[in-house]
């Protein structure tokens, strides 16, 4: 009876104490959330939206900031998404599964998604700007200095390959869901390999590319580290008008109005307001892209 | 007999190390229905994907031997393997339409092979329905997702899609046994006109199947041909002890 | 009828009228869409190499002796006389071509206060990059000098103690949340646990960063009662909670991995739930539970923006998680927009990112090879 008992106890705390580690978890997430809305709800207006910081951004709007993150993430997406799809579908339909040349990319696909961003960030600096922008410049400018500085597009293609694997594990994932059996009726056919590919797999695996996509752009639309340097400004004037353009985005936005800022506490609504349009932003993509997820997965198993 | 239309001389098929068919030697006639029977797990199937190469898909898979199509070893370097698919249809145990409408099911293999005329993909989607038995059920809903078909239709539909193409042989995998006696007997009905136009190779684990549809039989055990001969000889007159067994009902 | 012309028309016929299959025909679409794959799929490999390459090459200058002094004094120069801490006291490099509003503040105080410590006692004739090398394993960070010192260790130092730090909070309180998702959780709470997991995850790590600065650091000051705000400890809970969702996430992997025949057996022998998930579950998934902690740590040592606004930014060697620190990530992030491209600072800030990128690349060799290993023995050689 007592021994009985007294595992017992230890049954019910252990599952207690597990519990409240859970529960601690969401408790975070949770206020987290609810600081965030509360302190930048009031600062959320159409006119916050739309306008200019103003008065050395201690009053205005995040327009540039928000357009700035828009741009990046959609020059991110168009060098991320193709080349992320192409190395799922090599893994996934032309490479043997045990082969040496598929592990070692996958492998690599993994390392990449654990590099931290700033390495990233220097890689585009001393990658893209010093070596490619700075031959560019020499080749064709003669030596003008145009393209071996930060600018918008060094800095999204330096995302891009931070969000690079994010969009192969996706892809590879949905593409996984397409039935064996549909690749042979296709090839039963008499089509070839990459008619196969092009109008059985991929249609079947549009889903898991825009989730893939989905979360690629909410990463990237979030991440500062790797673009402190490869391209993002403090403040800019005008909108970036061409590819070898500065730019400004919401998440060093945030970073700097918080530590750099004359005067932190008269800039704080503003602070707030940035944070929530950031976070609401990447909860709605990765919202949708948990749902999408969900149904590829359902499918999965039906 | 007629002319030959698949021969095998000698063929071995192994999975890595392990035997799956041996030293097959069969000759199979043009526009007849033969069947493939045999128990479970003996070979069929393998042996029929050898006939349109869909082992090549499978890692490991090792062929010895001979397969011949109209004399033309079809493991030969110089073959055109998407080619002889074409010449070689297959309809799969479980039937598997792709996402898409009827019409686009159908018109899959045509469009492949380079036909862009609405005119003419109308005309070869309307004759291949129509030798499927299908034409009159989905006729007015060619627009129609496939997967809302019922199981035999979308059966018939895959049938459909593989004689668009225009091969010369079906090979057909157990393509009633998932179906209900109804969608079953449609589907024997139409291998049985079929055969005026293609050779039709057939597996099915169903001997009454076999009795009621085919010109020749073969049975299948442990990888080996036991026994291939005109369906009637099979069925009451059988020359092995084993295939006596097995059409009465002793093992299998 | 139709048939046969279309089959004229659709397929090359031999003379018999049947379809000649000895015929190779050569496809280009097939051909270039299979090289540009395969071609593409090294992308990955390519873009690790070039990365180790890039940053590496980067910080070579400092390891040759030889080098111009003119560029030397010019960069000094161009440098502010007053020494700093390493802080950020600059406005942001964009300043000379845009237009820059408001004033710097010195988010730091106790890192000028501890500064002035260290004083100068300059050598004469110093070769810039012969002492850059020797004081890489020093402790003093003042690379804006005019004597740098490019002491790293107290850098280091403060890496891993955010890191222990973020680790000692996240790795139980994710590992336990795991093991009650995986073993004790209904249907219904396991729906809501995984996706807030999820969104965690989604969270951008500057906004992270911002709750610990506005509101966690207040909070746990309230709590603790320590003197300086932003902090190691501040620092390693905000990272902390940013590395939950991978060693939750992967945790709950390792668990669910585990064969249902182990449990069974287990509870077949009258264990309860607790005995099964303790002593049977757990122990198998351990080795997977390591990688979780492994590519955690990798996570946390790696991590900028929440270094950089929650630790307080200054380079120090003691052993109290209540002092301010600045950690390798936090150090390249701060100054490397503040150096002149190709001076003894830039270099060693490379020399800080290639130590980084080794460090995580080791981080994650084990966890996939040597755990991995262990793990498939465990479930499958029993
Ligand atoms: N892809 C495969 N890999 C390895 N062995 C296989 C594979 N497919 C079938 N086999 C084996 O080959 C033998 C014949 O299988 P199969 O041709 O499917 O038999 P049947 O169709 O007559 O039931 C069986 O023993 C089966 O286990
Ligand atoms: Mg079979």
């Amino acid at each position: 009876m007592i021994k009985s008992f007294k595992k017992n106890i230890k049954g019910i705390l252990i599952e207690g104490m597990t519990l409240s580690a859970a529960l601690l978890i969401i408790a975070i997430v949770v206020v987290m959330i609810t600081v965030i809305v509360i302190g930048g709800k009031e600062q959320i207006s159409w006119e916050f939206l739309t306008s200019f910081p103003e008065d050395g951004m201690t009053k205005g709007g995040i327009f540039p900031a928000i357009y700035g993150t828009a741009l990046l993430v959609i020059i991110m997406s168009v060098a991320a998404v193709p080349f992320g799809t192409i190395t799922a579908i090599y893994l996934t339909e032309y490479a043997k599964e045990n082969s040496i040349i598929a592990k070692t990319i996958r492998f690599a696909v993994r390392t990449l998604a654990v590099i931290p961003s700033i390495i990233y960030g220097l890689f585009g600096l001393g990658f893209f700007i010093k070596f490619v922008g700075t031959s560019v410049d020499n080749t064709f400018l003669g030596g003008q200095l145009k393209w071996g500085q930060p600018n918008i597009l060094w800095a999204s293609l330096t995302m891009a390959l931070l969000t690079l694997p994010v969009v192969i594990v996706s892809v590879e994932e949905a593409l996984k869901t397409v039935p064996r059996d549909l690749r042979a009726a296709s090839l039963a056919l008499g089509a070839t390999k990459w008619q196969t590919i092009w109008k059985v797999v991929i249609p079947g695996s549009i889903s898991g590319i825009m989730t893939g996509t989905i979360l690629a752009v909410s990463r990237g639309a979030g991440e500062v580290a790797p673009i402190l340097f490869t391209g993002v400004a403090y403040y800019v004037a005008t909108l970036p008008a061409s590819l070898s353009d500065q730019f400004m985005v919401l998440g060093y936005h945030i970073y700097v109005m918080t530590t750099q800022s004359a005067n932190v506490d008269k800039t704080m609504p503003i602070q707030f307001g940035t944070t929530l349009v950031l976070l609401a932003l990447t909860f709605i993509l990765n919202i949708s892209a948990i749902i999408l997820r969900y149904r590829i997965r359902k499918k999965k198993t039906d | 007999m007629a002319h030959e239309k698949i021969q095998t001389e000698n063929m071995f098929l192994h999975y890595g190390s392990k035997l799956a068919l041996n030293d097959i030697s069969i000759q199979i006639p043009e526009k007849k229905v033969t069947a493939f029977i045999g128990p479970s797990g003996c070979g069929k199937s393998t042996f029929l994907r050898s006939l349109n190469r869909m082992n090549d898909l499978i890692d490991g898979v090792k062929i010895e031997g001979k397969i011949l199509i109209d004399g033309i070893n079809i493991y030969d370097n110089n073959i055109d393997v998407v080619t002889l698919r074409k010449k070689v249809g297959m309809v799969f145990q479980k039937s598997n339409p792709f996402a898409k409408s009827i019409y686009e099911n159908v018109a899959y293999g045509p469009r492949i092979n380079g036909v862009k005329d609405k005119k003419q993909l109308d005309e070869i989607i309307e004759t291949a329905l129509q030798n499927a038995a299908i034409w009159t059920e989905v006729k007015d809903r060619l627009g129609d997702s496939a997967m809302g078909l019922s199981g035999g239709q979308q059966q018939r539909l895959c049938i459909a899609r593989t004689l668009a193409v225009n091969p010369e042989i079906v090979l057909m995998d157990e393509p009633a046994s998932a179906l209900d006696p109804l969608s079953t007997s449609k589907i024997e009905e139409l291998i049985v006109q079929l055969k005026e136009k293609y050779t039709i190779v057939i597996v099915t684990h169903n001997m009454q199947q076999a009795a009621r549809i085919s010109d020749l039989t073969a049975f299948f055990y442990l990888g080996e041909l036991i026994e291939f001969d005109k369906t009637k000889k099979i069925f009451t007159n059988p020359e092995k002890k084993q295939t006596e067994d097995y059409i009465t009902g002793r093992f299998g | 009828m139709t048939n046969k012309t279309q089959k004229g028309k659709r397929s090359k016929s031999s003379d018999s009228g049947l379809i000649d299959i000895t015929q190779k025909k050569f496809r280009w679409s097939d051909y270039l869409a299979e090289k540009i794959i395969r071609g593409t799929a090294f992308l990955s490999i390519a873009i690790i190499v070039l990365i180790f390459f890039f940053v590496f090459r980067e910080s070579l200058p400092i390891f040759s002796t030889a080098k111009s002094s003119a560029k030397t004094e010019a960069s000094a120069e161009n440098q502010a006389t007053q020494e700093t801490y390493g802080e950020v006291t600059d406005t942001p490099k964009a300043q000379d071509v845009q237009e820059t509003y408001g004033e710097v503040v010195d988010i730091s105080a106790t890192a000028d206060s501890t500064s002035e410590a260290y004083t100068v006692s300059a050598g004469s004739g110093f070769d810039d990059n012969q002492t850059a090398l020797k004081s890489i394993l020093t402790k003093d960070w003042v690379p804006v000098s005019q004597k740098p010192r490019y002491g790293i260790l107290s850098l280091i130092i403060g890496t891993f103690k955010v890191t222990i730090i973020s680790m000692l909070f996240a790795a139980p309180l994710a590992i336990m949340a795991a093991l009650y998702t995986a073993s004790f959780a209904g249907k219904r709470l396991k729906e809501i646990i995984k996706p807030t997991i999820e969104l965690l995850a989604g969270f951008p790590s500057v906004v992270i960063g911002f709750f610990a600065l506005m509101v966690l650091a207040s909070f746990l000051q309230e709590v603790f009662h320590y003197d300086t705000r932003l902090n190691s400890f501040v620092g390693g809970i905000a990272m902390g909670i940013a590395a939950i969702p991978i060693i939750f996430t992967i945790t709950e992997d390792a668990l669910t991995a585990v064969p249902k025949t182990f449990s069974e057996a287990s509870l077949a022998l009258g264990a309860s739930k607790w005995q099964t998930a303790f002593f049977v579950i757990l122990p198998a998934a351990t080795p997977g539970i390591f990688a979780a902690v492994l590519l955690g740590v990798g996570r946390v040592f790696g991590e900028t923006m929440i270094a950089l606004m929650a630790t307080g930014n200054a380079a120090q060697m003691g052993l109290n998680p209540f002092e301010s620190v600045r950690t390798l990530a936090a150090t390249i992030g701060a100054e490397m927009a503040e150096v002149v491209f190709g001076d003894t600072h830039y270099n060693v800030l490379f020399l800080i990112g290639s130590l980084l990128f080794i460090f995580t690349f080791i981080l994650n060799a084990i966890a996939e090879f040597y755990v991995k290993g262990k793990l498939m023995k465990r479930i499958q050689g029993k």
